[in-house]
């Protein structure tokens, strides 16, 4: 079944590094500009020490999860973002008309391998973070340190499939989407005790953003959530993102069928 | 019948300004209950003026756009919820957007179209073989696509759309923007193609050479409807088309001079044009002979070009 | 230097662009709400690191208020990012035609961006700076004259960073791919500018080194700096004053690489 998209795939990337000059450049600053928003949370740590109540190891772990679950959402389907050139261009018809998922297809059409670089530094983080924060080991937990980061990235890619899919309405609004992309990864990062008032309810549990690092952060730690969230959904980021996927997706199958495409 | 609508229709909704702030929406109804049938191995030509709903049609023939109203089925499929099945029988080229990849060799492509399609490997050769020999692929299938020149691509594209031999194929202005070699290269083939009959062809284009050359039947859509559904000949009985007469004399046309069945149209020096009216050209002819010194003559068809313009005028009134 | 009629063709340059903007409506919400989405995220997480000592880098928490959400709204009319119409101009050589118009090419490339720079400020601004302050404790300026100098001071930061991308775009005369010098000014116009975290938290000799020796703190710390009174009106002058000497730099450092453009460009046939 698989043997068409990773097809699609490797002609992708064959005919990307063509240009390897600008492949370099591309892997090696994107590496840079994402390690911008971790210095900016060691600076801000490297002020006071603490954040929201957790210690520099806790926030460093929920730093972790987000670091790697966010660029593997990126690189698997942060493409998505392209829809709106695809709308614009009327070059969704072509899309439609092979015979494979049109999602799949998107996603794999302009693969960034240089997102890869990312993946390897959160990787990295997210280690490091382990070994240093007093994690409470034990068979269940070392299920969730290998879940997590998959369960964000799912929620993450649930997202970005999510905000695209409105450009089948509104071609100029995408930057929206932004918000709660790069956005929910921002707050992601940080314990929400951090936030407050009624965007900490609205990001952090009305979206879920709280589901991606920071309760599986504090079920790894041992440690009820501050604000009162019964100690079992702690566990439950996995539902969460499946849950969310499955919205994102049929989001998208309305939007397929309401695509209106250019008239030539 | 491998193609069949009834009644489909698509609207789309405009939103206009009216002042400052305030939109008004209307419905704009671009294919408004157009009912079709097509035959296995037909080649049908589908015109219209710009903006008629032509390529909207075909949207959703292919399953790219979903109908407003009314049925439609393509080899049997309904084709937005089947679509995926639908993409593996039909082939699809629009003149304006490529099917290929733009960084990659021609050939790549049609490999790549392989595994897409998940055609077997004899097939794929065989099929491309065919399209290599009929369309000189050759000097350029290890070019990318995006140095390849109009033609060339469109040879591409058609070979892109065939490599996994689908029931029909749909052809949004194929020949726009070509070269006149390459338009007579694309027809030839689209002949071939369809000379083997077992391809139903439908074809959208603006040149009505390409319908001439290729199509018996003809279907003419303006402001989303059907507005003849026939054979040129038919076209131009309906429309009453008339043939012309021009002779070359070896004097000058008597003033005043009238021939039965026939009006002249222009005279200018030695040379005068007559239009058919009732009489065959045989009898014209014989009359004509009797009243002038003849030097040379010739029968004119109706140019389609006129019919189809009187044919917009008509269903616009 | 300016004669009047270039001053009309630039001033109309700068109105078209303002009216092209305009017309990017669903745009211009989208980035605003982003902004806003963002300020939130911002605001609250440099108040919880005040919320331990009660400041943080001398900022207390209102002005961080202040900082948080005005550099939000500024964040688009400093534009950091830019457009890529002209480094695209430069790689296919269209730019020879731009060259050789009377009137100059950097003179309507700031022109243009200024236009650009009021529509901005109308919309981009205004939105998160009003949503901040329904929901935050802003920081007010203690003196009136401080809006007008926070006013000179936008303005001097529009111009310098319009004079960087400006320089930026410039280098893909000589560069085989735009795109390294692009990100080499991203990431230091966003790390050195106070975008990403006032830059007085990092260590004092830096601090030192960027205001000096780098025009990025101008494009953002100093208007902000002058808006929230940091150091009194005295210091505010003195960044004003610093964003202003940037500017005649980074000017004559356009002019003379836009002279040895076009000599290339005479030279090498394009």
């Amino acid at each position: 079944m698989a043997k068409p998209y990773s097809k699609l795939l490797t002609a992708q990337i064959r005919s990307q590094t063509q240009y390897r000059f600008s492949f370099g450049i591309d892997l090696f600053f994107s590496t840079v500009l994402t390690s911008l928003d971790l210095v900016t949370v060691w600076v801000l740590f490297s002020v006071n020490g603490s954040l929201g109540g957790f210690g520099g190891r806790e926030v460093l772990l929920m730093v972790g999860i987000a670091a790697l679950s966010f660029p593997l959402a990126d690189l698997a389907v942060g493409n998505v973002e392209r829809l709106r050139v695809f709308v614009r261009t009327g070059l969704f018809d072509a899309v439609l008309l092979r015979p494979l998922s049109p999602l799949v297809q998107l996603v794999t059409m302009d693969f960034a391998p240089r997102r890869a670089g990312r993946v390897v530094q959160g990787t990295v983080i997210y280690v490091v973070a382990l070994l240093n924060a007093p994690v409470q080991w034990s068979p269940v937990v070392w299920g969730l340190v290998l879940v997590a980061p998959i369960a964000g990235a799912v929620f993450f890619g649930a997202v970005f499939v999510f905000f695209a899919t409105v450009a089948f309405w509104w071609i100029d609004v995408g930057e929206i989407s932004n918000a709660f992309t790069y956005g929910g990864k921002d707050v992601s990062a940080y314990p929400m005790t951090v936030f407050g008032g009624w965007f900490r309810r609205f990001f952090a549990y009305g979206m879920g953003f709280a589901f991606v690092a920071y309760l599986p952060a504090l079920a790894m730690l041992g440690r009820p959530d501050p604000l009162g969230v019964p100690d079992w959904v702690r566990w439950c980021s996995p539902l969460t993102a499946l849950l969310v996927a499955v919205l994102a997706g049929l989001f998208w199958r309305t939007g397929v069928r309401h695509y209106r495409s250019t008239g030539s | 019948m491998i193609i069949q609508t009834s009644l489909l229709r698509k609207d789309f909704t405009v939103r206009k300004k009216a002042g400052r702030f305030r939109r008004t929406r209307t419905t704009v109804s671009a294919v408004d209950g157009v009912t079709l049938s097509v035959a296995e191995g037909e080649m049908l030509g589908y015109i219209g003026p710009n903006g008629a709903g032509k390529s909207t049609t075909l949207k959703m023939l292919t399953g790219v756009l979903t109908p407003s109203g009314g049925t439609v089925s393509v080899c049997g499929l309904t084709p937005v919820p089947q679509r995926i099945q639908l993409a593996r029988r039909i082939g699809v080229v629009f003149g304006q957007r490529s099917q290929l990849w733009w960084d990659l060799p021609l050939a790549e492509s049609f490999t790549l179209l392989r595994h897409i399609y998940r055609v077997p490997a004899a097939d794929h050769a065989m099929r491309l073989k065919y399209c290599r020999s009929l369309l000189d692929l050759d000097e350029f299938l290890d070019t990318p696509v995006r140095q390849l020149s109009l033609g060339q691509r469109m040879r591409g594209e058609l070979t892109a759309a065939l490599l996994h031999g689908p029931k029909v194929l749909f052809l949004d202005e194929p020949t726009i923007g070509l070269d006149v070699l390459s338009k007579q290269a694309v027809r030839g083939f689209l002949g071939e193609v369809a000379a083997h009959g077992d391809t139903t062809v439908v074809l959208t284009t603006h040149d009505l050479a390409d319908i001439e050359k290729l199509c018996r039947r003809l279907v003419v859509i303006d402001h989303g409807r059907v507005v003849h559904d026939g054979t040129l000949e038919e076209l131009h009985a309906t429309y009453r088309s008339k043939r012309r007469i021009v002779a070359d004399l070896d004097a000058s046309w008597p003033e005043g001079l009238t021939l039965p069945g026939a009006v002249v149209e222009s005279v200018e020096g030695q040379r005068v044009t007559l239009t058919l009216e009732g009489a065959t050209a045989g009898e014209v002819v014989a009359r004509l002979a009797q009243a002038v010194p003849l030097r040379d003559l010739s029968v004119q068809e109706p140019e389609i070009e006129d019919v189809v313009a009187r044919l917009y005028g008509q269903a616009r009134e | 230097m300016l004669s009047t009629s270039t001053v009309r063709v630039l001033a109309a340059l700068a109105g078209a662009e303002f009216r092209r903007y305009a017309t990017y409506r669903q745009a211009t919400f989208a980035g605003a709400f982003t902004n806003t989405v963002f300020g939130f995220v911002r605001c609250y997480t440099l108040l919880s690191v005040a919320a331990v000592t009660g400041q943080m880098a001398g900022y207390d928490p209102a002005q961080l208020v202040t900082f948080v959400w005005v550099g939000q709204g500024l964040l688009a009319v400093v534009n950091y990012w830019g457009q890529q119409e002209l480094p695209e101009r430069v790689r296919t050589g269209q730019v020879v035609a731009d060259l050789l118009r009377p009137v100059d090419l950097m003179a309507t490339f700031v022109a243009a961006d200024v236009g650009r720079a009021g529509h901005a400020m109308l919309t981009r601004f205004v939105v998160p700076v009003a949503v901040g302050l329904l929901a935050f404790d802003f920081y007010l300026p203690a003196h009136a004259w401080t809006y007008a100098l926070f006013a000179v001071s936008v303005l001097l930061a529009v111009l310098v960073c319009t004079a960087c991308r400006y320089l930026v775009a410039l280098s893909a005369f000589w560069l085989l791919d735009v795109r390294g010098a692009q990100m080499v000014w991203l990431v230091a116009s966003g790390a050195g500018s106070g975008l990403y975290f006032p830059i007085t938290v990092l260590p004092d000799w830096l601090v030192l080194a960027l205001w000096v020796g780098t025009p990025f703190p101008s494009l953002m710390q100093a208007p902000l700096d002058v808006l929230v009174e940091r150091g009194g009106t005295g210091h505010g002058l003195l960044l004003v004053a610093g964003q202003v000497a940037w500017v005649l730099v980074l000017v004559a450092l356009g002019r003379v690489v836009q002279a040895r453009a076009v000599r290339r460009l005479v030279v090498q046939g394009g």
